[in-house]
């Protein structure tokens, strides 16, 4: 048995750099709570676990099947009221909360569905973008229920102490994107799902004419995209045991799009990759901004225009959204592809003959030793 | 009362009817859904206030450096970032967004994020049916119909504009006929941010300016452009009346209307997506039917 898994490691992993790359990323995960016992960076990869979730079903949604929602933040803000309701009314604790609300963000997507069937391209985005905007205007409406713009506070938190939230919200991570992952593989020959997938955004009439039911599928594409959606949007409101109508807002729907085109879209790995740089990014600009602040730079005339410069970093270091809007741009003209795919294509190559792949210092390919030129 | 809502759905009509015509233009000619439309908006009411309160030039000068400045800006942007990713939809929309994340961004580090007053052209007001409106509101009436019906003019009337029109229905066979695609997108990118520094200019006065103004008109001329039908400037404008009349009505008919105004005018886009997907006047090229 180990040695095996050792023997596939061995031919499997270690020639192929991405797999590499992931393996370690993963490994270096779970053992964070060793390396480190600082609370700052523990949060921080709790909070950057549950955005994969979210970013990652975005992309399964909008990027494989090319429904371009633009209102993920719905199921996302759908699952996390229905999990302080239910504590607030009903007393639920979280190993309950959770469940039901995602079967709620299923239900959601399958909702939402029906009516995006008729609709395509901007219009379908145009049209997703309305829901979670029109729900947070009932929501701060109905203030008595839903505490209005204030939200819900002081609900039950996840688990006791911050290594065993971390703990729950990585491996939530792991088996979500694991299932996603396998759930659009199109290579695979026992699930179908990825391949028809592509099919759809690549040609739905096309699709249809080969004799899929393209309906049955969106509807699957929905209730999937909106089930991980809604996971995410539960375990966050455990993890800061409070809920605001800011999951519900644009911002949050379109951080999803962000991460997920900064990554790479139509690939589950880009989507993984883009909120574990950019999120940490933005967390580590505002502790950087406390170290500053830290400093103190005395106030002699020599030293003014420093402190000019100290005001602005310290102005971006607190709007972290420049960053990342700024990082954005450059990232998207110059590899409109999405960073993971273009450093996939720089560091691997595919093997034109038996379409496996190689590690970009071969010449030929590692099993059918065709030219890889 | 009825003539409190007419009045004020007529005002912000104007004002939502130039928004929505720079919106639906760039997007019919370049199929290009522009988040920053409204940014250009916000930089135009701040490029008044910054004229007029800053520097201390007189109106009529203030308004015609913040049209020329603004313009060129949007003009650059275009041909700079927003042209390169033109082909990837989903970039397009981002790159937008980050845009007006980084105006909006620039504006709170250089004035600070509290709501400033700008003055008006004219002072004074009018009773019209019982009902005080300043000598600003009608102004601002005014030229945007102006404003309108110059657009109406150019689209129709000279050879620029049939040319626009043409590259928005067929840029392959427009560029057969001669006309250079890349630069009508240049000079309808330069119109429509043009008129989203109109609306500017004429919002400011009444409303004053603040560096989050870019976020609640944008939702509305989605609204707006998708109820007249996404690239029809008849419908963007008969839309933009309609949403203010509705938007007006729910504040002062619905109790607690005032958050709701957002959710019945996004109910009204769904109802008509659903029912009519290509908008009142709009039309749906085949390879978008579905």
């Amino acid at each position: 048995m180990l040695r095996r898994l050792l023997k596939s490691f061995q031919y499997g992993v270690l020639p192929v750099p991405g797999r590499l790359l992931a393996i370690i990323f993963f490994v270096f995960l779970f053992t964070l709570p060793l390396i480190t016992d600082q609370r700052f960076y523990v949060i921080m990869f709790t909070f950057a676990s549950i955005f994969t979730i979210f970013a990652v079903s975005w992309d399964l949604l909008s990027g494989y099947t090319g429904q371009l929602n633009f209102g993920h933040a719905l199921f996302f803000g759908v699952a996390a009221y229905s999990s302080a309701l239910l504590y607030k009314y009903l007393g639920w604790q979280p190993w309950a909360t959770i469940p039901l609300s995602v079967l709620i963000a299923v239900v959601t997507g399958v909702l939402t569905c029906f009516p995006a069937l008729r609709l395509r391209g901007p219009y379908l985005s145009l049209l997703t973008l309305a829901f979670p905007l029109m729900l947070a205007g009932v929501v701060v409406s109905l203030r008595e229920y839903t505490g209005g713009e204030n939200g819900i506070a002081a609900l039950p938190a996840l688990a006791g102490s911050e290594v065993q939230r971390y703990y729950i919200c990585l491996i939530a991570m792991t088996v979500s994107v694991l299932i996603m992952w396998k759930l659009t593989d199109a290579g695979s020959s026992n699930i179908r799902t990825g391949l028809i997938f592509h099919a759809i955004r690549e040609d739905e009439i096309a699709a249809r004419a080969s004799g899929i039911n393209t309906v049955r599928y969106k509807l699957l594409a929905f209730a999937i995209g909106g089930l991980f959606a809604g996971l995410a949007g539960a375990l966050f409101t455990h993890v800061i045991q409070s809920v605001g109508p800011s999951s519900l807002s644009l911002t949050m729907s379109f951080q999803a799009i962000i991460w997920v085109i900064f990554g790479g879209i139509v690939s589950i790995y880009g989507a993984v990759v883009g909120v574990f740089i950019l999120y940490p990014l933005m967390d580590l600009s505002t502790r950087l901004g406390d170290i500053i602040r830290g400093l103190s730079i005395p106030s002699t005339p020599f030293f003014v225009p420093l402190i000019k410069i100290e005001h602005f970093v310290l102005f971006l270091t607190d709007r972290p959204i420049i960053i990342l809007s700024v990082v954005v741009i450059v990232i998207l003209l110059f590899m409109p592809e999405g960073l993971a795919v273009w450093i996939r294509d720089k560091i691997e190559r595919e093997c034109p003959r038996c379409k496996l792949t190689n590690g970009f210092w071969r010449k030929e390919c590692r099993a059918c030793s065709a030219s890889l030129h | 009362m009825a003539a409190i809502v007419i009045t004020y759905a007529v005002v912000n009509g104007g004002i939502y009817a130039l928004l929505a015509i720079g919106f639906s233009l760039i997007f019919g000619v370049a199929r290009l859904v522009n988040m920053a439309h409204t940014g250009f908006f916000m930089l135009a009411a701040f490029g008044l206030f910054y004229c007029t309160k800053k520097i201390g030039l007189g109106y009529i000068e203030a308004i015609a450096v913040t049209i020329v400045v603004v313009t060129l800006l949007g003009i650059l942007v275009y041909r700079f970032i927003i042209d390169r990713v033109r082909e990837h939809h989903a970039a397009v929309l981002i790159i937008t967004i980050a845009l007006v994340m980084i105006m909006e961004s620039a504006l709170l580090w250089r004035f600070g994020g509290e709501t400033r007053g700008v003055p008006s052209l004219i002072g004074g007001y009018v009773d019209i049916a019982g009902v005080r409106i300043l000598n600003q509101q009608l102004l601002t009436v005014g030229v945007a119909a102006l404003a309108i019906i110059m657009v109406l003019l150019l689209l129709t009337k000279t050879k620029l504009g049939i040319a626009i029109r043409a590259t928005a229905q067929d840029a392959e066979i427009a560029g057969l006929m001669g006309i250079s695609a890349s630069r009508i997108l240049l000079v309808t990118m330069g119109l429509s941010v043009a008129l989203a520094v109109v609306a500017g200019i004429l919002l400011a006065p009444l409303e004053g300016v603040r560096p989050g103004m870019w976020g609640a008109p944008l939702v509305t001329v989605m609204v707006i452009v998708t109820l007249g039908g996404l690239g029809s400037i008849k419908g963007s404008i008969i839309g933009a009346f309609i949403i203010a009349l509705v938007e007006q009505m729910a504040s002062f008919l619905i109790p607690n209307g005032g958050y709701l105004t957002g959710t019945i005018i996004l109910l009204a886009m769904v109802i008509v997506l659903i029912v009519r997907p290509a908008g009142l006047f709009g039309t749906m090229f085949e390879e978008e039917k579905l």
